[in-house]
């Protein structure tokens, strides 16, 4: 893998987001990894699992946490060329989420298609 | 093999940090090689040197000054979660107008790019969190 690397081909990377968007840092600092990490030019997706799925909803306020808002970044991801985004639908249903509940487009998967995306990375971030 | 690690959790409260300097010990004793250990999150907390654990406690961030020295280790703070909380060295404390510096030896502070490097540079990238 690693001499594949320095030829030049790019490494399958997924940042996989377990926690809620406030409450903890990991949502936040995650995504600045996923910021910094695009410049790399290597292949990368999000995986958003459990109250991860929470991150993407539309309509979040955190005035009274006093905490910024940064659910808007999502939708800027395009312009870093990261558009493969991938949410668990077993995580959305137990959370009577729907898709049109989220901020931008994602590919719902069942966790058993979420393995096999894990399955096929070669370095993956967990949050 | 080569090794990236990612430790993003800080010492005591959680293991990782533990677990991550086990088996990073480990490795190098089978003749594995670490290309760097890199710190996020509350993982920068292991890099403070004013620390002080009971006497009859592990030192975590003595263990891993001393592990460093040992094998040539690359352990990188990240910067903009060490800034967030207040790990830095001489250079950063001056450029922050602060008036003290607290990193360990054998630390050092570097961007986010470290981490994206580590994880193409190495084999194996293992994450230890919560």
């Amino acid at each position: 893998m690693t001499d594949e690397n320095a030829g030049g081909v790019a490494k399958r990377f997924l940042y996989v987001n377990r926690r809620a968007p406030y409450g903890s840092i990991y949502a936040l600092e995650s995504l600045e990894v996923v910021l910094i990490g695009a410049a790399f030019e290597q292949d990368v997706s999000l995986a958003f699992l459990g109250d991860g799925v929470y991150q993407l909803t539309k309509g979040q306020d955190t005035k009274g946490l006093e905490v910024k808002n940064f659910s808007p970044t999502f939708r800027a991801l395009e312009d870093y060329d990261v558009t493969k985004l991938y949410v668990e639908k077993e995580a959305l249903e137990a959370r009577g989420l729907r898709e049109a509940d989220l901020v931008v487009p994602v590919e719902v998967v069942s966790a058993e298609r979420m393995a096999e995306i894990m399955e096929a990375q070669d370095v993956i971030l967990s949050f | 093999m080569k090794f990236s690690i990612l430790v993003n959790e800080g010492p005591y409260t959680h293991e990782a940090s533990d677990t991550a300097f086990q088996f990073v010990k480990a490795a190098l004793a089978k003749g594995h090689e670490i290309f760097r250990v890199f710190f996020y999150h509350d993982g920068v907390n292991n890099g403070t040197r004013l620390t002080v654990p009971p006497q009859d406690d592990r030192n975590i961030v003595k263990r891993w000054s001393e592990l460093a020295a040992q094998h040539k280790l690359d352990l990188v703070l990240c910067i903009a979660a060490a800034q967030r909380r207040g790990l830095m060295d001489a250079a950063e404390a001056k450029r922050n107008g602060k008036d003290a510096d607290n990193l360990a030896p054998g630390f050092r502070i570097s961007g986010l790019g470290q981490l994206i490097e580590a994880g193409i540079q190495a084999d194996r990238l293992v994450v230890f969190g919560d």
